[in-house]
């Protein structure tokens, strides 16, 4: 059983790592996140908001948030500590620290050393891209806050921000 | 209490595959008479009022199960985060109170951030029969 599992993540990982060679908006130094999958995370992460890539954030950050579920922006979205862990060392493996995107390199250039935010849409990187957005736009029905990528970036949960896919909702 | 919580989360576990909101009933309805032997059945009323009922949370803010899951649980409601929630009647979204593994996470979150504390067997058992019940 164990070693199936294996042999299938291995499959996975082959084929992921073909698909990011044939398409041409992932190659290293791109704007375009990688494309990144795991089951848990997109069952457990995205019940109450959207979908955010791992790449928005650095490591610390994701370990922070990770082990205060239980307060999270004022919910409990706890979890089991089998799932917790999965999906720690997920956010992890793929953040803004380990990737070689520019977006995530931008992001994580933008937060002090000392730093670790919760929040993307508080990050200099953010507000800086932001600025031109007025906080009663980010509170409309159709959008809620900041927060909501995906109601103003189609492509948001898949990493993607570019500027031919911005939105803003009525 | 504690050995009672592991018994529980041992009968969901071996249950967490698929399960019908019966069945769900049923395995509140053994937790329920431990906890009272006084136990005298579910109540799709009580589960009603306890659905609407809101509380004064300490944070300031009154909230209810209706705040989410919206005052008509046919309808959809929505996440503090502004996302869809589908809806919590079976009648509409057979998909509801078949999993139990997904229904206790989700008692043990949302009981926490509504009422402060968890729900108990009786509770619950109310809840889903008041939404198994909805027409
Ligand atoms: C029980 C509901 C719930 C669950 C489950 C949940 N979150 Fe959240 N999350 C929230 C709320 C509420 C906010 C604040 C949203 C807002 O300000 O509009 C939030 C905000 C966030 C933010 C900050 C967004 C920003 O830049 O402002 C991140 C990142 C985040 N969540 C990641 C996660 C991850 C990772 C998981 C899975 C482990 C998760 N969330 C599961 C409710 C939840
Ligand atoms: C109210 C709509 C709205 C929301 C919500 C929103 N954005 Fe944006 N975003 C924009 C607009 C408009 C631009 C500017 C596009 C341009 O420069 O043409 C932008 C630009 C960006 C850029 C820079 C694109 C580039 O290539 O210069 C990034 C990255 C980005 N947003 C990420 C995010 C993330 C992450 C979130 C959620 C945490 C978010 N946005 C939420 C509207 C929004
Ligand atoms: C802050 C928002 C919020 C509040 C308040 C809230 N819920 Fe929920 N609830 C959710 C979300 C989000 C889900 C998962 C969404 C989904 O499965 O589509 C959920 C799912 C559930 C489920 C899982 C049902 C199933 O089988 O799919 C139960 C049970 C539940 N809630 C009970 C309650 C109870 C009881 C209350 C009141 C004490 C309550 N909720 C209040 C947001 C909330």
């Amino acid at each position: 059983m164990k070693n199936w599992m294996q042999f299938m993540v291995l499959i996975a990982s082959i084929t992921s790592a073909s698909a990011l060679l044939a398409s041409g908006g992932t190659e290293r130094g791109g704007s375009q996140m990688p494309s990144v999958n795991n089951a848990k995370w997109k069952a457990e992460c995205s019940s109450c908001h959207m979908l955010y890539h791992p790449g928005l954030l650095p490591e610390r950050s994701w370990n922070k948030m990770m082990a205060g579920l239980d307060k999270h922006f004022g919910e409990n979205a706890s979890l089991d500590p089998m799932t917790r862990d999965e999906i720690t060392r997920f956010l992890v493996l793929n953040s803004a620290d380990k990737s070689d995107n520019r977006r995530s390199s931008r992001i994580k250039q933008s937060i002090p050393a000392n730093a670790a935010p919760l929040r993307i849409s508080e990050t200099r990187y953010f507000t800086s891209k932001h600025d031109e957005i007025s906080p009663a736009t980010f509170k409309r029905k159709s959008i809620g806050s900041a927060a909501n990528c995906i109601a103003c970036h189609q492509g948001a949960e898949k990493g993607n921000f570019s500027e031919s896919q911005v939105k803003i909702p009525r | 209490m504690r050995n009672q919580t592991m018994l529980l989360a041992l009968l969901f576990s071996i249950n967490a595959l698929a399960a019908t909101p019966q069945e769900l009933l049923k395995q509140y309805e053994g937790q329920a008479k431990q906890d009272n032997p006084a136990f005298s059945g579910f109540s799709a009323e009580r589960g009603a009022s306890f659905y609407k009922t809101e509380r004064n949370h300490s944070n300031g803010q009154k909230v209810s199960c209706a705040t989410c899951h919206t005052a008509d649980p046919r309808h959809q409601g929505k996440t503090r985060a502004n996302k869809v929630i589908e809806p919590m009647a079976s009648i509409i979204n057979p998909q509801r109170f078949t999993d139990a593994a997904k229904v206790e996470k989700w008692f043990g979150r949302n009981c926490k951030d509504v009422l402060e504390r968890a729900c108990n067997a009786q509770e619950k058992g109310d809840y889903i029969q008041y939404l198994v019940n909805v027409k």
